[in-house]
Order: C-alpha cells, then structure tokens, then sequence
C-alpha cells in the first residue's frame, strides 16, 4: 500500500490572509505580533479582509500598515478615532478599526476616543496596553503602574507627582455610545483565546451597526521592561492583572444572541 | 438660477455643497458658524455625511480620514480654530490629499475677538504646519465671488491633490449680498486610484505622510514641489481694476481690496489717476502681475487688515523699483474708504519716501489714525 502525500502533511496552521508575509519590526518577545495575528484571523474568518480599512497610529505600532493585508491610513498621534470616523462616515459599509498603543489612545489621544465613544461611532479599536511608551524608549505612559520604573520616572511613578493611572476599559463603560468595552491580556494561551473571542465579538459589534466597540489587551515590552519575555509574561500576571483587571466592563444586550 | 439675498457663511456652505461635497467636519466658531448650522441642516438631509467633531483637532483629523477615501471633504473654521488644525493640515498636505478648508478670519493673536481681520496671512499663505508644503489660497471679496471661489476649491484640490484654503475675514462671512448659487451637481462615482476605500478586488493602498527613509521623503518633497510649480504656472488669479492709465497702484486683497476699490474710485472722481490691483490667489501669488505694476506706475500702495503680511510679498516683487506705502487697521478693525482716500491724496500730492520701511512710517502715522 502506497502512502500518499495528504496523509503525510496536513496544514494545521498558516499565516492568516489579512497578514502580509514580511518580517515585523517588533521586538522579539513582542506581543503585538500575537494582536496582528488575533485581528487578521478574525477579518478572515468573518470574510472582511477586502471590505476593510484600517488606521494605525503613532507608537510601535505605527507601522501595522505594512503587516495587515487591507487598506490601510495612518494617523497622527493620538488622532486615529477621528480619522476612523470620517473613513467610516463616507463608507459606513466598510469595516474601519483602529490599532493603538497606550500612549497613543490614552494620552494624547484622549480627546479623541473619548469623542468617539461618546458618539457610538460605530467603529472597532483595539488598544495595546503595555504600560509604558515603546517606541520611544520606555517613558511613563498613562497606563504606568504606580511606583513602576521607567525612563521618565526613574524613581519609580510617584502618584503625589506624577499621578494615577487610566483604566480605558472601565471608563469608556461609563458613555452611553461605547457598546463594547473589555479588557483580556496576552500573557498566556488562554488570554489569548479570551483575547481573541474579544476581538471577534467587537467586530460582529461594528458589523451589526452596535456603536462604538473597543478591546484593550495588556501586551508585553521585555526590551523597555528590561526582562525576558517570560518574565514579562510573568510581570502581566503578578503585577498588572491586579491593577487592571480583566473583563468585560459594558457589553450591548443584543450581543447575548451573538454565539462565537 | 436667480440671484439671493445671502450671508457670506451660508452662502459658501450651500456653495459647497452644490459642488458635490460628501463630507463636512467642523466645530462652532464664531464668526464661521453660520456656516456648520447650515451644513447640518442640509448634509443629512442629502444623505451626505456630517460631523460636528470634539474640537477643531477632531474636525481636521475626520477630514483627513474622509480625504483618504477620494471623498469631496470640507471643514471650516475661524483663526484659533485654523491653529488648532495645523498639525492635521500638514499630514494632509504630506499624504498629498485633496481637501478644502475654509477659514473665516477674526481679530487676534490668541483669542482676540470676533471682528473681521486679515492677520492669518501668513499662516496661511507662508505656512503654519510643519514641513515643506503650500496652500493653494482663494481669497474672494464678495458674497458672490467666495460662492464662486468654494466651487472652484474643490475642483483645484482634486487636480492638484492639494488643500485649497478659502481665505476671507469676518466681514464677508457675516454680510449679506445678492448672489446667485451654482446649480446642484451630481456627487462623484468615479474615485481616484490612489483612494483607500475598501474596495474588494482591489489592490491594497496604503495612505500614510511616513517616509522613514530620507531619501524617499526627499523624493515625496520634490514631487509635492514640482506638483505646486503646476499650480503656480496655471492657477495665478487676480482683478485689475483702473490699472491701464493709472500713476498710483493700489494692492489689497479680499475686504480690504474691496474697500480699496471704493476708495480708488472716489479719488478717480478728483481727478487722481489711482488703480487697483486684488490678489485673488494669494499662494500662488500674483507676482509677475505687481513686478508690472512697479514698471508702470510711480507709487504702490498695499492695503491691508493686518500689520503688513502680503506688504513683504509685495515689496520683494517691487524690489524698491517705485515707493511703496502701507496702509492698514489691525484687530479686527476694517479700514474706512475715506482713510484708504486719505492715504490715495497723501500719495498723489507729496513726495514720497523712499528711505526706510513702509511698515515704519505706516506705524508712525498710526497714533493720528487711531485717534
């Protein structure tokens, strides 16, 4: 009996068609390689990766245009809600999310994904919560722990001075636009499949005109954190996960009917 | 169609949206405002998008998004409100997308007043964002010309991919005047091949003003400059009025030139053999147009409502080939005809000076005009 190749090789895991096949920029041990993965494997299997404009934004993940297999805006800093918005207004049909870092959405962008919540705009953003700034080499974020090191609070952040963190999850729960609203980390398998049943359901949020849909994913830095990545991992779990506990912080009644 | 009675503000809104706008973004600012109320009346009413953002950050930003898409998209604002745009205007003039802007100027610096002025000029015309880029700048002087200026800014922006900047004061977005709109045309179907829409099939675009590697900014930069020396060669407009016999020149543009024009021709009627000539683009500026004017008559006079921002563009085409003098109220003050008729006689009866700045001796001159 002769052996037939099919039997021998069976695919079980490919690159995504919503991903581009070049090498990213991030680091190695970098989570935001797991997010690029977990949203293109959400437009692919809900079929949008050709109905689809993404906007990125400024901080590590200012290059996503060149990772994800759609159409594709780049935003000033903290601006992409807004120019998520006029994508969507003129082409509400298309599937428009936003890609951005702590920094990015929770600083200098507050402004605008508050505005945008508040509208229901009925966009998806996914929002990597590494408590620190990336790209430029590790300074406190909004997101930074209170007493955490960084390279603009080398003391460790100093509340009295320097002040408390933002918890983006719970506080665009609190506007009435904001339909979906959830925090999953990505430090082990099973945030990970927790993460990625987030990101499907923000989707369906947008695909079924719900309002404004938004996930944060506590995401790991070894380099500006100065571990290995499983130590980070680590550091999610013992240190952040206290401070920023996952869940789901406002989910639209009408999602009960939605089975992922 | 028939001609209307028309506030400069809504006039230009409905302007804009007879020439086929798809999207408006804004954010309520006197004295523009007029403008935003209509659009909100009227765009959805159309079916056409409309957006009221959080701050003009916002409004700019949700321009830039729809721009993305090969939309016609507008948003429009007043000086502080312009400021607060500039970030978004120069990621939109390095992603090379075709957008309209109106800014509808107020007194200042900061936040000044409400009155009319002239003194984002420079701004405007000279920059304001960040990097090597230019505004096509369209300065009307009339109810009727900023209706026919808003249709014309759309169609430029597309050919050029560029912002056009409908530049007026106060004045004209608050006055109303007889004026007759364009009919309604139909809205685009066909977008350009550059426009990130979604499109299943296409090929995937990328928008971004990113070029991380200089040598591929540079590239970006020489294109976006060739594409302006296009503009400049094609787009120069400006309104000669008395020019053909005239001794002294006037130059102003917008309220102030029209002001002018009312002042050019009463001292026509003593006799004086004045001529003016107004700007209507301000970027590209008229510049062989006043290195003429230098050649043919004896004396320039620029009138502006600012401290003298298109007066540098001016002398640098005069290069100090005939005198020329300054007139101007700044704050938000608009120039009388009678004080720009004063400044005519001055001219047209004494020697005049041609040492020194004509800023200096306007700003001399000035505790007698204030008085």
């Amino acid at each position: 009996m002769t052996i037939t190749a099919p039997e021998l090789e069976k695919t079980i895991y490919t690159r995504p068609e919503s991903l581009t096949s070049v090498q990213t920029h991030y680091c190695p041990g970098c989570t935001h390689g797991v997010a690029h993965r977990l949203v293109a494997e959400v437009l692919d299997e809900m079929g949008l990766r050709e109905k689809t404009v993404g906007v990125a934004s400024v901080g590590c993940s200012v290059f996503a245009y060149n990772y994800f297999e759609v159409d594709f805006v780049q935003a000033p800093h903290g601006r992409a809600p807004a120019m998520a918005t006029g994508v969507k207004r003129v082409l509400p049909d298309r599937t428009v999310f936003t890609y951005q870092g702590d920094g990015d959405m929770a600083s200098i962008g507050m402004g605008e994904i508050v505005a945008a919540a508040a509208r229901g705009e009925n966009i998806t953003v996914i929002f990597i919560n590494n408590a620190n700034y990336g790209m430029t080499g590790g300074q406190m974020a909004p997101t930074t722990l209170p007493g955490q090191k960084t390279t603009s609070s080398p003391n460790g952040r100093d509340v009295e001075t320097q002040g408390y963190p933002v918890r983006a999850a719970e506080l665009l729960a609190t506007l009435e636009g904001t339909s979906y609203s959830v925090r999953r980390s990505l430090h082990d398998p099973k945030g990970i499949r927790n993460a990625k049943r987030a990101i499907r359901t923000a989707f369906e949020v947008q695909q079924r005109g719900l309002g404004f849909s938004m996930v944060e994913l506590l995401s790991i830095c070894p380099t500006n954190w100065g571990m290995s990545a499983i130590n980070a991992m680590h550091w999610i779990e013992e240190k952040m996960i206290p401070f920023y506990p996952l869940g789901d912080y406002k989910v639209h009644p009408m999602l009960a009917e939605v089975k992922i | 169609m028939a001609k209307e009675l028309l506030k400069g503000n809504v006039a230009i809104a409905e302007a804009a949206i007879r020439a086929g706008l798809q999207a408006y973004f804004g954010y309520p600012i006197t004295p523009q405002t007029e403008l935003l109320e209509w659009m909100s009346a009227r765009m959805p009413e159309l079916g056409r998008a409309f957006v009221q953002a959080e701050s003009e950050l916002g409004a700019i930003n949700m321009v830039y998004g729809a721009a993305c898409t090969g939309a016609r998209v507008m948003t429009s604002s007043s000086s502080p409100g312009v400021s607060l745009m500039m970030e978004g205007i120069s990621y939109i003039a390095g992603t090379e997308l075709p957008a309209v802007i109106v800014d509808v100027m107020r007194g200042g610096p900061g936040l000044g007043n409400i009155a009319p002025a002239q003194a984002d000029y420079n701004q405007i015309v000279h920059g304001g964002g960040h990097g090597d880029y230019n505004l096509l700048v369209l300065a009307p002087s009339s109810v009727q010309e900023a209706v026919d200026l808003t249709v014309l800014a759309f169609d430029l922006a597309e050919k050029y991919r560029t912002i056009v900047v409908v530049l007026l004061d106060g004045s004209l977005g608050q006055m109303m005047e007889p004026a007759e709109l364009p009919p309604m045309k139909p809205l685009k179907t066909a977008y350009p091949e550059w426009a990130a829409r979604g499109e299943p099939g296409d090929s995937r675009r990328v928008l971004s003003s990113i070029y991380l590697d200089p040598p591929a900014e540079e590239v970006a930069n020489v294109r976006i400059l060739n594409r302006w020396k296009e503009v400049e060669a094609n787009e120069v407009r400006y309104k000669e009025y008395m020019l053909e016999d005239a001794k002294i020149a006037v130059v102003g543009f917008g309220t102030s030139g029209r002001v002018a024009l009312s002042a050019a021709r009463a001292a026509r009627a003593e006799g004086i053999p004045v001529g003016l000539l107004r700007p209507v683009t301000l970027n590209p500026f008229p510049n062989k147009q006043i290195e003429r004017l230098a050649e043919t008559v004896d004396s320039i006079l620029v009138v502006e409502m600012n401290a003298g921002q298109m007066l540098e563009d001016v002398l640098r085409d005069v290069k100090g080939r005939v005198p020329v003098e300054f007139f101007a109220r700044v704050g938000g003050i608009v120039p009388l005809p009678d004080e720009i008729l004063n400044e005519i006689r001055r001219m047209a009866s004494q020697p005049l000076s041609t040492t020194g700045h004509p800023r200096d001796r306007w700003l001399k001159r000035m505790p007698q005009i204030m008085a």
